[in-house]
């Protein structure tokens, strides 16, 4: 199991999608890819963006379907936080069924 | 280019300014405004700003008709007169800008937004219910001018907080190419409305055809600014090209988010061209409801399409 703290790389607000992208493509992806559990740690993110969460997990979502649910573990999010991620996840797999992509 | 500051120009009498407003040739900015007070939107600095900028570039003339009246030492502070490259009619002394408002900043880079978000919000000295609306629409809005409009200027932001009203005032400009040119890389839109239209609805992005966007764009940032504007009973305004969309102050026992803008209550405006994307928000706030409930709010009504929600993926995330 893997601990990656956003505060710590994107600090209390949570808004430069490229630190996203970073963390996507070093930690989200490469722990779905193996079937590793992943923990994202919120704690001390006040406030984050739509675009930053999108950019976070929204293609490892598309990618690996609803089974990147139980490898991916939010941990520490605030009311704000907590319904962003909400948000994304669900258009995330909903689009993916509306595109055609393989669902899992 | 011509820029005229009426007595009042603000979101729900925008139509004064922007009859008088003129962004084709460059290298002639001609800025005038009312000869006994001015009190507008920063919806209105931001262009203003857009055009003094993009006249400097062009290597052209600014020629300002000002007035030494009370109000011109607020334009001075927001920085109007620099950002226009004209002398300012009053000198100031400058004070620390705290407390009310966020004077015209250029941004260019995803830097100067860090810095503009790290270092201008906390100048309004504002509990966090004032100031993270204003971190997140500065930081959506002035992404999409980053990675989408290709504006030589940059864009162009200021705000206001009008603490008696708790009301938060935002306005962002730039230069660049535009909803339309955006859209219709990847969507079929005939004119300007109709690529605001899409724009503002959830899913769609000028970076992909694909509902839902791209790894790196969603298409939401619009539909969220627009919400949140929305469900603070304010105004919001999306102007590009020649067309120019008002969302009206929604009724108190309708207050309903609708992913298709056409059926929120609003008008669609025809209006003088403006190569790029101006936006104006007007924000309401209560100190006692967070921001978070706000974007809750924007959560529920979320749909990508009008199409019922199949599966309730978001009740399978695991929070600890």
């Amino acid at each position: 199991m893997t601990s990656i703290s956003v505060f710590a790389m994107a600090g209390d607000f949570a808004e430069d999608k490229d630190v996203a992208a970073h963390i996507r493509d070093d930690h989200v992806t490469p722990a779905l890819q193996r079937g590793r559990t992943l923990h994202l740690s919120f704690e001390g993110v006040t406030l984050v963006t739509q675009s930053f969460v999108h950019a976070l997990i929204s293609e490892p979502l598309r990618t690996h379907g609803e089974k990147a649910l139980d490898l991916l573990v939010f941990e520490g999010c605030s009311t704000g936080v907590r319904g962003i991620i909400e948000t994304v996840v669900q258009y995330s797999l909903e689009t993916m069924d509306e595109n055609g992509e393989a669902a899992v | 280019m011509r820029v005229h500051l009426p007595n009042s120009a603000h979101l729900s009498n925008i139509g004064g300014f922007l009859a008088q407003l003129d962004a084709s040739d460059p290298t002639d900015l001609r800025f005038s405004m009312h000869d006994r007070w001015v009190s507008v939107h920063p919806f209105t600095l931001a262009i203003a700003a857009c055009l003094g900028a993009q006249c400097r570039r062009a290597g052209g003339s600014v020629t300002a008709e000002t007035y030494d009246h009370a109000s011109v030492r607020y334009l001075v502070r927001m920085g109007l007169f620099n950002a226009l490259g004209v002398e300012a009619p009053v000198e100031i002394t400058e004070h620390e800008a705290s407390g009310r408002f966020i004077p015209l900043t250029n941004i260019r880079s995803a830097e100067d937004l860090k810095a503009a978000i790290t270092d201008l919000v906390p100048l309004l000295h504002a509990p966090p219910a004032v100031a993270d609306p204003i971190r997140y629409v500065f930081s959506e809005m002035v992404r999409n001018v980053l990675e989408h409009a290709g504006s030589p200027v940059g864009a162009y932001v200021c705000a206001q907080y009008y603490k008696k009203s708790n009301r938060i005032a935002i306005g962002i400009a730039d230069f660049g190419v535009g909803i339309q040119d955006t859209m219709k890389r990847f969507h079929r839109v005939t004119d300007d409305a109709s690529a605001i239209r899409l724009a503002l609805q959830p899913g769609f992005t000028g970076t992909t055809s694909r509902i839902g966007g791209t790894e790196f764009n969603a298409g939401a940032g619009l539909f969220f600014t627009k919400s949140i504007a929305s469900l603070s009973r304010n105004i919001f305004l999306l102007y590009s090209g020649e067309a120019l969309f008002k969302l009206l102050r929604q009724p108190q026992d309708q207050l309903t988010l609708n992913a298709d803008p056409a059926m929120d209550r609003h008008r669609f405006l025809k209006v003088p061209d403006w190569p790029g994307t101006a936006i104006g928000i007007d924000i309401a706030v209560r100190e006692d409801v967070e921001f978070s409930a706000l974007l809750n709010e924007i959560r529920k009504a979320y749909s990508i399409d009008v199409k019922k929600r199949k599966k309730a993926y978001y009740k399978k995330i695991q929070f600890r």
